[in-house]
């Protein structure tokens, strides 16, 4: 059937067609005709932020709460380049996302035109793809190719630049449709070397799982089958920043958290392992410390949909390409139809071990009656949010490993948190796009005071939009992470990492017409945390902590696994020159 | 270094497999990519290579096939086996890469370049160029009474040679187009 619409309309319609009920989204002069569609209908509400960067992270935050892809809607020129950071925030975590950006008109483009920019030039390394339309008539088929890319294979962010013009003019338009695209990842793990992992695992003495948000972005059929072959084997299980909560927190094979400022226990396990099965992480520098000397005894198998990660950083004895919960599926039937067997007795022995490393019990930390302890605001928390419908975001910095540490995480899609870019402000847009999913859930952005501030106008959107996001600071005066690598790094000179001229956050939340709570003696955080809960709207939770405290367990730059800092250890000269030149 | 371990699954056909991964060796490869000819593919083959700190040694491009809207890109590249196999890998995932093949290591090709080259010279300098020209079998494309401008094809090391021979007999200018390079016998690739 081919129906006939102007470009702009069908842009409204290729997103209905895909089933897009939520656009994050700013209007601007190569954007107006599809603004104008907007307001013509109802089946899409979008949400109008208040600068471009929120829209994008908002989109991803939608996308990762809700395991569908985040559309975001932005204007030409500085309305693209805006959302550059997003993009590669997403590119890096892969997160499926559709950014539709206006373009000046293609008679004008080249031309140094008002509010031109080569958008598809500048997305082109942060996006997974990009296309510029330039005629009406093939608009309709590359939006929906845009959304079969961003969420197909590896997901991430794609972008789709619209000329004026081309939103202007009449064409056919396409529907979702059968056409096939070329690509087609492959989503099947070789059996030969499904089956080899499947032995491996049989007589394994000290074997770990060691799993990645590609557990998270295959979707939940891929943190089911994982629960199933972690019970079914009995083998430890870590997870990086990005998986958090694909095998709970709450279960009894869990280590928590590996990496730099990951758990003891995880990172020893790491180190020691004779089989370390990789399903869906990546080996990123923040996990493998020294290269060198990371795990040295062990066999690595490695599941990944991305060809390029399989032997990028560290060579693995394993390969194994394809969808994690397709492979996932394949190990378990392979694994059981071999007679289901492991080395119990050896396994048993090594669960004996990690208990004693378990015994460190390394997130200790001095606590205080008279500031709070960013690890306690945490704890509090946790204790008193973990049974409510609860999405966490975060921010970049020691309130982010803090969060990745203390809070618990019981099931996949719930921790939107910036792992691969980093990005300081990802937090708040984020915990907006996720109450845009969950509008009954409890969302909390655990945040840094400077984080915060980075995307403070995003509080516009939360009050217009009636978002009852909670934004939990942890205010620390500081910019936390990075005096703390001065302090090891750089000789105690604190430069720059502190802000002077911080706002009155109650105030500051009360100016938009939000909520703003402020808490400094420990004896009063459960009612303030409680307060913030049952406050409906908007809240804005100062939470005035330790100034100097340090984030431990950490591995130093250039360090291996069993290198790790204690909290109470001498971090004096623990990093050496070499280690200084790594971030 | 690890010790070489031959894995099961490794197809017997490739010698990919068999060579050392973590040998610090730099070895010199040509890949041939067969791409959607669409616009700004070339510039995200090569903004790969320059974003990720790729070497590129020649790159050439072109349409081959026009109704299936096929190019195929010919790159010349120097890396590590561990960095030609991420090359590889790298190249593969960009959405309009059809196909990547490394022709260096997936049996014997014939490679070829075409280079222009303008000489001039008088007197026994103008005889000897055109001497040479004949033993490389160049071809004369133009000629006044001080110069010519020969156009040679061959592997890429004859055109550095015939570029040596010119040098001290008065060559000004030179186009080299890059390598082209196809595998021998029956085996295609696109």
């Amino acid at each position: 059937m081919n129906k006939t619409m102007t470009g702009a309309k069908m842009v409204v319609e290729a997103l209905r067609d895909q089933g897009v009920d939520t656009v994050f989204g700013y209007p601007g002069g190569a954007v107006l005709p599809i603004y104008d569609e907007i307001f013509q209908q109802n089946h899409i509400r979008h949400i109008l932020v208040r600068h471009e960067q929120g829209a994008v992270h908002a989109a991803e935050g939608y996308a990762r709460a809700t395991g569908k892809p985040g559309v975001a809607l932005v204007t030409s020129g500085p309305g693209a380049t805006n959302a550059v950071t997003g993009l590669t925030d997403a590119l890096m975590d892969s997160i499926p996302i559709v950014v539709l950006t206006g373009q000046v008109p293609t008679f004008m483009i080249g031309s140094d035109a008002f509010q031109e920019a080569d958008t598809v030039g500048i997305t082109r390394p942060c996006t997974k793809h990009n296309w510029l339309v330039k005629e009406t008539d093939t608009l309709s088929a590359t939006l929906h190719e845009a959304f079969h890319v961003a969420t197909s294979g590896r997901p991430g962010p794609v972008l789709v630049d619209i000329p004026k013009d081309v939103q202007f003019a009449t064409g056919n338009y396409t529907e979702k449709k059968l056409r096939k695209s070329h690509y087609q990842p492959q989503l099947k793990g070789d059996i030969d070397a499904i089956t080899e992992l499947a032995k491996a695992m049989e007589t394994a003495k000290r074997p770990i799982f060691y799993t990645g948000g590609g557990v998270i972005n295959t979707g939940p059929a891929g943190s089911q089958l994982l629960r199933e072959l972690v019970e079914a084997t009995g083998f430890p299980i870590t997870s990086t920043l990005m998986g958090l909560g694909a095998y709970p927190a709450s279960g009894d094979k869990w280590l928590g958290m590996l990496g730099m400022h990951g758990l003891y226990e995880a990172n020893m396990a790491m180190h020691d392992c004779d089989l370390m099965i990789n399903i869906g992480a990546r080996f990123d520098d923040r996990i493998t410390g020294r290269l060198d000397a990371f795990s040295p005894k062990s066999v690595k198998a490695h599941i990944d949909i991305d060809a390029s990660s399989i032997n990028k950083v560290i060579r693995v004895d394993i390969p194994i390409l394809g969808d994690v919960a397709h492979v996932l599926e394949d190990l378990l039937k392979v694994w059981k139809s071999r007679g289901r067997k492991t080395n119990a007795e050896a396994v048993s022995k090594w669960w004996d071990k990690i208990r004693t490393w378990q015994a460190v019990d390394c997130l200790k930390y001095k606590p205080s009656s008279t500031v709070i302890k960013p690890q306690y605001a945490l704890e509090r928390l946790e204790a008193l949010t973990k049974d409510h419908d609860r999405y966490i975001c975060t921010e970049v910095g020691q309130h982010q490993m803090w969060a990745a540490q203390f809070l618990g995480f019981e099931d996949p899609n719930r921790w939107m948190t910036s792992g691969g870019l980093g990005t300081m402000g990802y937090g708040f847009p984020a915990s907006i796009g996720v109450q845009m999913g969950h509008p009954d859930a409890l969302v909390i952005n655990v945040a840094g005071e400077a984080s915060w501030l980075m995307n403070m106008q995003e509080l516009g959107t939360a009050m217009q939009f009636n978002l009852p996001v909670k934004q939990f600071i942890l205010n620390n005066e500081r910019l936390g992470m990075v005096r703390q690598w001065q302090e090891l790094l750089h000789g105690e000179r604190y430069s720059h990492s502190w802000s002077d001229a911080l706002p009155d956050f109650v105030k500051l939340a009360e100016a938009f017409g939000a909520k703003g709570i402020q808490c400094k003696d420990p004896a009063d955080l459960d009612d303030a945390i409680m307060e913030m809960i049952n406050h409906p709207g908007p809240v804005l939770f100062d939470c005035l902590v330790e100034k100097h405290e340090n984030c431990f367990p950490m591995i130093p730059s250039g360090k291996a696994h069993n290198e790790m800092l204690l909290g109470e250890a001498s971090t004096k000269g623990a990093i050496d020159a070499g280690g200084a030149v790594m971030v | 270094m690890a010790p070489l371990k031959i894995k099961k699954g490794s197809s017997s056909h490739s010698a990919y497999n068999l060579r050392d991964p973590n040998a610090e060796v730099v070895e010199r490869h040509t890949l041939a990519v067969v791409v959607e000819n669409e616009p700004g593919v070339l510039a995200r083959v090569i903004g790969l290579f320059s974003g990720r700190g790729y070497n590129i040694e020649s790159l050439t491009v072109a349409e081959v096939d026009h109704t299936g809207h096929r190019s195929r890109i010919t790159i010349v590249t120097v890396g590590t086996p561990h960095i030609i196999e991420q090359i590889q890998a790298q190249l593969g995932r960009i959405i309009p890469v059809h196909e990547v093949h490394d022709l260096t290591v997936e049996g014997s090709s014939v490679e070829r370049e075409l280079g222009l080259f303008k000489v001039a010279g008088t007197g026994e300098k103008r005889v000897e160029a055109l001497r040479l020209a004949d033993i490389f079998r160049a071809n004369v494309v133009d000629s006044t009474l001080e110069n010519f401008v020969f156009e040679i094809t061959g592997t890429p090391e004859k055109i550095d040679a015939f570029a040596e021979l010119m040098r001290p007999l008065g060559l000004q200018e030179v186009a080299r187009t890059g390598v082209a390079a196809l595998s021998r016998g029956s085996k295609t690739q696109a």
